[in-house]
């Protein structure tokens, strides 16, 4: 793999951006229309083709039914999550969506779930660059808000890997803008990140030190952006239309989205502007128009804007920083083009914002940079590297309902830490981990991330068996909880499955179906077909390592096995299909014995009168689909 | 001696080896830690650990990184902080602290349980007079009343226990020259002493800095 194609993608709940690193500088790749931002708007044309970007927009008020907008609200959201969201978005839940499953939106008479939608966006960023580079890119970095959480991140990564990338990193967008402005001044000190995005809002505090770039504090808001700008003139024109028009037009979708695209240029006008008109042609031949002034607009943004300031406190507090000890404020998110903003930035750090990079497009180029250092880097890139913490603690829920953090927020990632736990009641044999993110004491205030029972504590005593939970955040962020009784050995682990998260299998299975209707190749999908099979094997072979049977194989027999094992679990991430091929069909070959004894085993078993249950039980511990056992036959 | 990070013939990152925070940076268990030093030593094996530097490696080198670049993380968070750093001294020597962290605060207001809580005996009357202008405070702000006679006084109690906060953690500092010095001159007999009496000061300390926080909560 050539380090040149890891490009680095921005993707945005108003724009999204891909970008690489040409020679010593990050570069935004244009779409075919030659503009850099693709607006992160998807929508159906009328021949059921998927369209996204500057295409999708004008779908947006011909057909608003279909065509979907700021998904990036919803990703790794529940039903129960988005309540707010949909008074103010005009997002079309499908009508058989269930509480507790990923969300489903509709466009047209098709329905996605949000990381779906995210997806055809990233496709589309993946296509700009094949056709910039006429090579295939399947290596990316992606960017997500600092403040997201385990649920939000697993979902963007999902969207990666059905958008048939391989996601190498997902770095937080303040502290990658950080890197395009670290590039060219390799300088110390501490710098505050503000990003007022679209849809979400963060604050980093960093400390640069030789091309080290620490994060020492980040905080922020993930429904906090420009989005919330236009829908609070949304709402101030359909006042004005009601009372002087004296129509409602607030239920007409393709009135709503005239309306709001005119207030989106009038907003952006606003920051260079002293006044902007809003001219909007309304269903029955009316029209709605009217002056807003800057001072009026900055008057309705300021709660808005206020709402920066806590975060942005906490962050200081957290950092254990004055404003005064801040050697420099860097603006990202085109929301920080309002002047409201500046002045507001100005004021908290008592310094004058950088605002030398284009706020739309520096996370893009910085992740453009971290894709380059992942690559291997080059000679400007070889002395950066990035420390970035987790945003929110974590933690598991304790007896009577409180929090029990286990790291907590701020960590710098890889983070690790391990807890000890016991059981309340006598006799007690099952275990509920109930894995949490948040700040809050109580855990019904904190984020529910997974649920999973430590099954199978031999009886004990209460306050006997001890319990050890260790969680472990690898450097994208994210949660991998593993929980052990000390005293029986018993094992439970998960990479935490987010409660609105889509499974593994679930993800596999979309990018296969992407693959019917995109014009990707056959080997791509040969490569995942391997890969699950290769997993199928590997979780099999595991489980048959624990059975009897693998005593009693031969010294040689087990050291073979293990070793073409550790071959497979060597290729099985790569890209060559053959070799992956070549290994699975080894490793099949090497644990037939192995299948074999197993079976045996279980027969035996079952001959000497064990109960039906158990030697049920038995099979079902024993391998299951693939090789080496399932294939077989019980006769 | 430093813990082995890396294969000495080859090079390549190594399964982490279970060792102590101190031995992770090669440090002997001393409290008087140079943490300019202990920086230093961190971003150099951040350098050499971290996950992005091993994003084309094999999956079990990956692996590797990833368990020796969170215990780096770990340690360095532990090792930093002089709190923390003496917490953890105690905990390798088996000695737990008593809980009075925020948690188990929070844990006994939720659950009703008491809460082990020791108040110094020569704190005893401050803290109760304390207590009682906190109080008055709250019933105030509820009438929306503000009386500056009161918040005079609370002031006046805050600074005082900002004061025994510093001493406390000056006289910590003091115990940690002497246990470095029983690492030096390897008289075990001194250490029981002088680990109860950090025991002691940490109590202290975090009771006193439980109370300052609930001062600036009532304050804020």
């Amino acid at each position: 793999m050539s380090s040149d194609l890891i490009v680095g993608i921005d993707l945005g709940t108003a724009n999204s951006l891909v970008a690489y690193m040409q020679g010593d500088f990050p570069v935004v790749i244009p779409g075919e229309d030659g503009l850099n931002l693709v607006p992160s708007v998807v929508a159906l044309d009328a021949t059921n083709q998927i369209v996204v970007g500057n295409a999708a927009r004008k779908y947006l008020i011909e057909t608003p039914e279909r065509a979907v907008y700021s998904v990036k609200r919803l990703m790794g959201r529940g039903i129960e999550d988005i309540q707010e969201e949909l008074k103010l978005f005009p997002f079309q839940l499908a009508d058989d969506l269930q509480p507790g499953e990923v969300l489903r939106l509709k466009i047209g008479e098709r329905t996605y779930t949000p990381p779906e939608i995210s997806a055809f966006i990233l496709r589309q960023l993946k296509r700009n660059a094949e056709r910039f580079f006429s090579s295939p890119v399947t290596h990316a970095v992606i960017t997500v808000p600092a403040y997201f959480n385990d649920a939000q991140r697993q979902a963007t990564k999902d969207a990666g890997r059905i958008a048939g990338l391989n996601v190498l990193r997902l770095v937080n967008e303040p502290t990658t803008a950080s890197l395009a402005y670290g590039l060219d001044k390799k300088k110390n000190g501490v710098v505050a990140v503000y990003d007022l995005g679209g849809g979400t809002f963060d604050i980093s505090i960093l400390k640069l030190h030789d091309g080290i770039f620490e994060v020492i504090a980040t905080n922020g808001d993930t429904h906090l952006g420009g989005d919330d700008i236009d829908n609070l003139l949304i709402a101030l024109a359909l006042d004005d239309i009601r009372g002087d028009l004296a129509i409602d037009v607030s239920r007409n979708g393709e009135a709503v989205a005239r309306i709001r695209k005119a207030v989106i240029e009038a907003k952006i006008a606003l920051s260079s502007q002293l006044t902007a008109k809003l001219d909007v042609d309304l269903p029955g031949g009316k029209k709605y128009q009217r002056e807003i002034s800057r001072e009026l607009f900055e008057h309705l943004v300021q709660p808005i804007v206020d709402r920066t300031v806590s975060p942005c406190k906490q962050a200081l507090k957290d950092a254990n920083l004055k404003p005064e000890q801040i050697d420099e404020v860097v603006l990202v998110g085109g929301s920080t083009r309002i002047h409201k903003v500046r002045q507001l930035v100005q004021d908290l750090f008592g310094r004058v914002p950088h605002t030398d990079l284009n706020p739309d497009e520096v996370v893009a180029l910085g992740a453009a940079v971290q894709a380059k250092i992942l690559g291997g880097g080059s000679e400007i890139t070889q002395d950066m590297l990035l420390l970035d913490v987790t945003p929110l603690s974590l933690g598991i829920e304790v007896a009577g309902g409180v929090t029990d953090k286990i790291i907590l927020r701020n960590s710098t990632i890889p983070a690790s830490a391990t807890q000890y736990y016991t059981t309340q009641v006598d006799g007690q044999t099952n275990v509920a981990i109930h894995v949490l993110q948040g700040e809050r004491e109580l855990a019904r205030d904190c984020r529910s991330l997974a649920r999973f029972d430590l099954k199978g504590v031999p009886p004990m005593p209460a306050g006997m068996p001890r319990i050890e939970v260790k969680f472990l955040i690898d450097a994208n962020g994210i949660l991998r909880v593993s929980a052990r009784e000390q005293r029986s050995g018993k094992e439970a682990e998960i990479d935490v499955q987010p409660s609105y998260g889509l499974t593994d299998e679930q993800v596999e299975n979309m990018l296969l179906e992407s693959f019917d209707f995109a014009e990707d190749d056959f080997r791509q999908r040969q490569i995942i077909e391997a890969r699950r099979e290769a997993d199928t094997i590997l979780t099999a072979l595991a489980k048959g390592k624990k059975n009897q049977a693998w005593q009693q194989l031969t010294n040689d027999e087990r050291r073979n096995v293990e070793a073409l094992e550790k071959a497979l679990i060597n290729v099985k991430d790569g890209d060559d299909y053959h070799a992956i091929r070549a290994s699975i069909d080894a490793l099949n070959q090497a644990t037939m014995h192995l299948a074999e004894l197993m079976m045996d085993t279980v027969v035996s078993t079952a001959l000497k009168g064990k109960a039906m249950d158990d030697a049920d039980s038995d099979l079902e511990e024993a391998p299951q689909a693939g090789h080496p056992v399932a294939k077989a036959e019980f006769k | 001696m430093r813990a082995v990070h890396f294969c000495s013939s080859c090079g390549k990152v190594q399964p982490p080896v279970p060792v102590d925070y101190f031995m992770f940076f090669g440090f002997t268990a001393k409290l008087d830690l140079d943490t300019a030093s202990l920086e230093k030593e961190f971003y150099a094996l951040s350098r050499r650990l971290h996950p992005d530097l091993f994003a084309q490696a094999n999956p079990e080198e990956r692996a590797f990184s990833l368990e020796q670049s969170s215990m780096l993380n770990d340690a360095y968070r532990t090792l930093k902080d002089p709190i923390k750093r003496t917490e953890y001294l105690l905990r390798l020597e088996g000695i737990e602290l008593e809980e009075q962290s925020k948690q188990a605060t929070e844990k006994a207001r939720a659950t009703g349980e008491l809460k082990k809580q020791v108040v110094p005996p020569d704190l005893l009357e401050e803290v109760f007079e304390l207590n009682m202008h906190l109080e008055e405070l709250g019933a105030q702000k509820k009438l929306g009343e503000d009386d500056p006679a009161l918040l005079e006084e609370i002031g006046k109690a805050k600074l005082s226990l900002e004061e025994k906060h510093d001493a406390l953690l000056h006289d910590l500092k003091t115990e940690w020259k002497k246990w470095d010095e029983t690492i030096d001159n390897g008289r075990e007999v001194d250490r029981p002493k002088i680990l109860a009496t950090m025991l002691d000061l940490l109590n202290r300390r975090n009771y006193i800095r439980n109370l300052l926080r609930d001062v600036n909560e009532a304050v804020e």
